[in-house]
């Protein structure tokens, strides 16, 4: 019971929030120097007067900037994101159009940092000043420091220039029929080398994350205790350690999923990979502000609802938080 | 070269041509395979009628035919039109439609619709002047059309060419407001010959072969796939490993140094000299010191352009002398080109009362640039260093985003800026606009944002804008150059370098042999293997 009153009460700031966002962001938006008309002359190698007031007016950028505002909030409240200046196509189609590849990107490139991270931290871990420990002290040093643009022109030019085994961009070659078991596997392909780019970063994070707090925990009391009775080093590691170890580190990937965009647009640049990141990029150039608005809404929802997500698998991992009712 | 265009139009261009229009080509081209061309820019969509740019006009030109097309010599070519002849007087131009030509939905394509489309543009396109003259348009029958003038227009036959003239079915584009009409880019209906088969925003488009275009035997190509690559490395790797065939615009000095190397390619400048892109400085002619035309002649002596082509374009890039692009009919070199020259351009500016103070400095201004591309930024600070040694203290000015370039140059707040504008075809439609003094529009770009005010130049213009006759608006052209390089409220420096390169083991006929470049029709390429 207690439980649910939290997750109402918590449902309910994360709206309230998400409210003050969106005004936030229009305001904020609204000040950018620039609109639409001027992007569409700039694009159009000119454009007359007359054309550029008939543009604002048929996006009604004429009005005050008080019936603008709350006509969107009005709209988006209604789950109305508007059209793209752009596109001329609904901001909710484009956006979900571009969820999927970028979803696919980061999670699958989470999930293969947070495995190969966790696990590489808990072997290190087990011999803190072992070779395979300094090996992965450096890696993460490198993976971390590198930006990660560079990693991805180093493995373009790796595999796709020098080695031509990798596909160069995009999500999939455009003349392979979507929706076929070759276009799934031609997706397949162009995902490692952004998906390996990407997850560069994290694995060194998870790795060290997971080496320290694995560390820690083999030395707390209770693992002396699983020690003392007899059990396995298999057992203490795998049963009882990881499982506490695994809390920062799922407390990290929580947060992680707020950077999804930000993280995210440099690969899907480099790799012309169709993903949000790049569309709001380029929303951003075009002064597509609705496009922009859309996206911003969009993140924020995300992060808000990861946040609660995380908030819950807390309660669930770690029994302490789960009875306590607050945190 | 005019390697395709066989006949020739003949003289001042007047007569039609006949119904033999097919360009014939020197080698035996094949049927078949698919075309992939790499852009750093897609467009929201191919309605040419109602945007101007080169993201519209490369794929829209493809998919919508114009009435006329043109060879690389500036000869104009029957296309949608069979045939077409500008009256005696002028005031006239009766246009007789191919019969044969439908959309890519079936219907004919008829003189209504060539009727709507002019109109369209006329209330739309962002160049006025394109269509300006035009009062009305008549359809005496379903295969001709009379475009009925308020004055004579030579301008008129480029604006019934490539991009600018594109014929767009009145069925489908009719109701209701074009500019919000979603089958802008999804669905479309085109009349060129290539239709599109899919357009996902943002990624890529793929264009089809329209097995009923009225050109028999055309297209030669299956497919033209077009994906957007905005980064350089990306398109450097896929033109290096063959995984793109062509590439329009390439115009990074870098970028064109490297692909030079790649023995399958090739790199041509040819097919740019309808855009006729220019990079200048411009002057804002209202604000001191920039009112005296001395200063601004002692800016053009003190810049050493060569040396800037040398440096910023690794020598990719050609010098540009006047208002008119050096690849235009109407180009005149006969102009003070401003050789680098540091007494003169210090004894003008003494002349001006312009001394130099005991720091040396004379004035200090400021100097805005566009954004995006190293170059200009580059650029911008040779011509700081450049005229730090005739006492001039610069202060550069960076914008954040073009649109803040935009708000800052088109609403006249700024004293110099470097800037790269397109002719457009016809001066009339993109050399007037800069230097009209009827066309000082604040908060629009691209205009007379100097606010140069020259009646004589004004009164040139207008003249030239209206004779039909060639040679002798040539020779008023060649006079308004002058008195423009004169009047200096631009110091002019080069041709953007924009280059087409393309992998000449897989394209024949690459899209070169016309003016419009890659902006006109691909009918005639073909895959070789």
């Amino acid at each position: 019971m207690q439980f649910l009153t939290v997750v109402i009460r918590r449902s309910l700031y994360a709206f309230l929030l998400l409210l003050a966002v969106i005004v936030f962001n229009y305001t904020l938006l609204s000040m950018v120097p620039g609109d639409i008309a001027e992007t569409i002359a700039g694009e159009s190698g000119g454009a007359s007067a007359e054309l550029m007031a008939e543009i604002r007016r048929s996006y009604g950028l004429d009005q005050p900037f008080y019936v603008q505002l709350f006509g969107y909030v009005g709209r988006v409240l209604q789950g109305d994101l508007g059209s793209s200046y752009y596109f001329n196509v609904p901001v909710l189609d484009l956006i979900l159009g571009r969820l999927g590849p970028t979803l696919l990107l980061v999670i699958t490139a989470l999930l293969l940092a947070i495995f190969t991270g966790t696990l590489f931290g808990v072997i290190a871990a087990q011999r803190p000043n072992g070779i395979f420990s300094h090996f992965i002290t450096i890696l993460a040093l490198i993976g971390f420091s590198a930006p990660v643009f560079w990693t991805a022109f180093l493995l373009i030019i790796l595999f796709v220039s020098m080695v031509q085994i990798m596909p160069l961009s995009g999500l999939a070659d455009p003349l392979t029929e979507s929706g076929t078991w070759q276009w799934y596997l031609d997706v397949a392909h162009h995902l490692i080398l952004p998906v390996v780019s990407l997850s560069s970063i994290y694995l060194a994070q998870y790795s060290r994350l997971a080496r320290a707090s694995m560390m820690d925990i083999l030395g707390s009391d209770y693992i002396r205790t699983a020690r003392a009775k007899g059990l396995g080093q298999r057992v203490i590691i795998y049963k009882h350690a990881l499982r506490n170890a695994v809390i920062p580190v799922i407390t990290i990937a929580g947060l992680q999923f707020s950077h999804i965009f930000s993280g995210a647009v440099v690969i899907e640049t480099v790799f012309s990979w169709p993903g949000l990141g790049t569309l709001a990029f380029e929303s951003i150039l075009r002064g597509d502000t609705p496009t922009i608005m859309g996206i911003l809404f969009f993140s924020a929802f995300v992060v808000i609802v990861f946040n609660l997500l995380t908030d819950l698998a807390y309660r669930i991992v770690d029994p302490r938080i789960r009875h306590s009712g607050t945190a | 070269m005019n390697r395709f265009f066989r006949m020739a139009a003949g003289g001042a261009a007047l007569l039609a041509a006949t119904a033999m229009s097919v360009p014939m080509a020197q080698a035996e081209p094949k049927q078949g395979g698919t075309l992939t061309m790499i852009y750093r820019i897609i467009a929201g969509h191919f309605n040419a009628t109602i945007a101007s740019g080169t993201p519209t006009g490369i794929p829209a030109t493809q998919m919508f035919a114009a009435l006329i097309r043109y060879d690389d010599q500036w000869r104009p070519h029957p296309y949608l039109a069979e045939s077409w002849k500008i009256a005696d007087d002028g005031l006239s131009v009766q246009v007789n439609l191919r019969k044969n030509a439908v959309f890519h939905d079936g219907h004919p394509i008829t003189s209504e619709d060539v009727a709507f489309s002019i109109e369209t543009i006329k209330a739309n396109h962002p160049f006025k002047t394109m269509y300006a003259p035009v009062t009305k348009v008549t359809t005496p029958d379903k295969y001709t059309a009379i475009i009925h003038l308020s004055a004579p227009h030579p301008a008129i036959e480029l604006a019934m060419s490539s991009q600018l003239g594109v014929i767009i079915p009145k069925h489908i584009y009719g109701e209701g407001n074009i500019r919000k009409n979603p089958r802008n880019s999804q669905n479309l209906v085109g009349s060129g010959p290539f239709k599109l088969k899919e357009f996902k925003p943002g990624e890529y488009i793929i264009m089809e072969r329209f097995e009923d275009f009225f050109l028999e035997g055309r297209p030669y190509l299956d497919r033209i796939v077009f994906k957007k690559m905005s980064e350089s490395t990306s398109r450097i790797i896929a033109l290096e490993t063959g995984k793109a065939d062509i590439s329009p615009f390439a115009s990074d000095p870098q970028e064109l140094t490297r692909l030079k190397k790649s023995k399958h390619l090739t790199l041509t400048p040819d097919g740019y000299s309808a855009i006729g892109p220019l990079n200048w400085l411009a002057f804002n002619t209202t604000r001191k010191p920039f009112d005296d035309k001395r200063v601004r002649q002692a800016i053009g002596y003190a810049m050493n352009k060569e040396l800037m082509i040398k440096i910023l374009y690794s020598g990719f890039a050609k010098r540009a002398t006047g208002p008119i692009h050096p690849g235009s009919a109407f180009y005149s070199s006969d102009v003070n080109n401003y050789a680098y020259d540091m007494a003169k351009a210090k004894a003008l500016l003494d002349a001006a009362g312009l001394k130099p103070d005991a720091d040396g400095i004379r004035f200090k201004t400021t100097l805005n640039f566009i954004p995006g591309g190293a170059v200009w930024k580059r650029w911008s600070e040779i011509t700081k260093a450049q005229l730090k040694k005739i006492g001039i203290d610069v202060t550069l000015k960076a914008s954040s985003d073009f649109r803040s370039w935009i708000k800052t140059v088109a609403g006249h707040d700024f004293d110099m800026t470097l800037d790269s504008v397109f002719n457009w075809g016809d001066p009339v439609i993109g050399v007037h606009r800069t230097y009209q003094s009827t066309n000082i529009r604040k908060g629009v770009p691209w205009h007379n944002t100097q606010q140069f005010r020259n009646a004589d130049v004004d009164a040139i213009m207008e003249k030239a804008g209206l004779e039909n006759d060639l040679a002798k608006r040539k020779a008023l052209y060649a006079q308004m150059q002058k008195m423009v390089v004169e009047e200096a409220p631009v110091i002019y420096i080069n041709e953007s370098p924009y280059h087409t390169i393309y992998n000449h083991d897989r394209v024949g006929n690459p899209p070169t042999d016309s003016i419009w470049g890659t902006s006109s029709p691909m009918d005639n390429v073909y895959i070789k293997q």
